[in-house]
């Protein structure tokens, strides 16, 4: 088992992960659902819209610059040498994707995979603003994703990078393993939700000046509940690929990775009911569909690689930490994240990339895991609050504060996505 | 106070990359890397610390 780029890949298998590839797109869907339910109404429209532009200007700028960076197909990178030892820190590829039809199989699959995965990651901080981030503001922030950052990290987890050498340079087990993207879309999503957040600052009324802080909760719990399901269907396709794509793994391995997956998702919802129930009397919806959410990401890291009880027992922890650092980060750190992202997708990412380490057998593989998790730490946070930082100087995150007295809707779009609905005042500006 | 936090971080990082480097040992590579963690660790809580103060200050 090892995370390196196949060179060929025989029919049954491409059919298979293209069919995988072309189904994985749900787990897009699901979220962008999930964001706009946790968000207010009055900015619905403009927060699946949002989706959408992020989406285009992500896909665009990776095929213009991102997928250079990214691309580990050629087997060639930008390599120095450090203690005698090759660092491959950034793809070789063709610009504007020239070479992308001649490409083999495996590569164009790897390929498209990776596009899915920068959809994905862009729609995670998209969330986490919900309410007061602006459109333009969303859409250069999937920009410098889309170009600067993932690509980077994908070419260290995917391309045969650094992190995907760990095994063959020092030992450290397979590698750096993250089959279905945990690293490289989830942590790294969560953490720039959590540079988002910090930047653009809380909703208005969220943290009054006494007492606690104000509960704003989902406009339509239908939409997140039903995102879930979508999201399900998505990310069950979505490890199956990776784990052919990245792992290298036989489809007789599938079923296993499918069943994880599914395992995960269900052990985390149930814990987080029990824990919901258990604080607050009755259980929450929006959280329990954190930990749906919750489980799901941890498979990302762990579904192609460890048992059913092990799947069963990373989803659990899931379950149990999601609404508690949900509320910890809400009460104690006066950090407003309206969709949860940097729980649910931060922090249970890292849950998952070292559980990998801590269940799977090989020697070496929890230091592997370790590594990539300080790499994310320590250089993708301070990266993207930084790039977000220059960012906001040029074209600033939060809205006017009218934007938010009227909603997103009305004031980015012009109108609302219930024109016939009554859309309450925001009382928090009397 | 965030900023420092956050500068700390990268710190942590290049602990954990100084630990394959160099210790051929795997407990002390272990130990090494879990210290770079923990600096990060550290860093992030200086960095929440920071954005809580500066919250407290603007509140409306």
């Amino acid at each position: 088992m090892t995370q390196a780029p196949a060179t060929q890949l025989s029919e049954t298998v491409f059919a298979l992960a293209l069919g995988l590839t072309l189904v994985a797109p749900l787990a897009i869907a699901g979220l962008a659902l999930v964001n706009t339910g946790l968000g207010r109404s009055r900015s619905a429209a403009q927060s699946f819209l949002g989706s959408l532009a992020m989406i285009s200007i992500a896909v665009i700028g990776f095929a213009l610059v991102g997928a250079t960076l990214a691309d580990g197909a050629s087997g060639a990178g930008h390599i120095f040498h450090l203690s005698g030892k090759p660092w491959n820190w950034a793809g070789t590829g063709p610009f504007f994707l020239s070479s992308f039809a001649d490409a083999h199989a495996h590569a164009q699959l790897a390929l498209c995979f990776e596009f899915l995965a920068v959809a994905l990651l862009v729609l995670i901080p998209w969330g986490s603003g919900a309410d007061r981030l602006r459109l333009a503001a969303g859409v250069a922030v999937a920009a410098v994703l889309a170009t600067l950052v993932f690509p980077f990290f994908t070419h260290w987890t995917w391309g045969g990078g650094w992190l995907a050498q760990l095994g063959s340079s020092f030992s450290l087990g397979a590698g750096f393993l993250d089959a279905g993207g945990a690293a490289s879309v989830h942590v790294l999503g969560g953490l720039s939700a959590l540079a988002v957040v910090w930047i653009a600052g809380p909703r208005r009324g969220k943290f009054p000046k006494e007492g606690l802080s104000t509960a704003m909760p989902g406009h339509n719990a239908i939409y997140v509940l039903f995102g879930c399901l979508i999201a399900l269907v998505g990310w069950l396709a979505w490890n199956m690929a990776g784990a052919l794509l990245w792992l290298n793994a036989q489809p007789a391995a599938l079923p296993v990775t499918a069943v994880n997956t599914l395992l995960s998702a269900a052990a985390a919802l149930t814990a987080t009911f029990v824990v919901t129930r258990a604080r607050f009397g009755k259980p929450d919806a929006s959280l329990c569909a954190n930990g749906w959410i919750a489980g799901l990401v941890t498979s990302s890291a762990c579904a192609s690689l460890v048992s059913p009880l092990a799947a069963i027992f990373t989803g659990l922890v899931a379950g149990v930490v999601t609404p508690l650092l949900v509320e910890f980060l809400e009460l104690a750190a006066s950090i407003d994240d309206p969709s949860g992202a940097i729980t649910v997708h931060a922090a249970n990412g890292l849950w998952g990339l070292l559980a990998v380490g801590v269940l799977t057998p090989q020697h070496g593989q929890f230091l592997a895991q370790l590594i990539g998790v300080t790499t994310l730490l320590g250089v993708g946070l301070p990266v993207v609050y930084l790039l977000f930082s220059v960012l906001d100087r040029f074209l600033p995150f939060r809205v006017e504060p009218d934007g938010e007295r009227i909603g997103m809707d009305l004031h980015e779009l012009g109108g609302g996505a219930y024109p016939e609905f009554v859309v309450h005042r925001d009382d928090s500006y009397r | 106070m965030k900023y420092a936090g956050l500068l700390v971080m990268p710190a942590g990082f290049l602990l954990s990359i100084a630990a394959i480097l160099l210790f051929p040992d795997p407990e002390l590579r272990s130990a090494f890397a879990l210290c770079g963690l923990a600096v990060e660790a550290m860093g992030l809580v200086v960095a929440v610390k920071g954005h809580m103060q500066a919250r407290g200050d603007r509140r409306p």
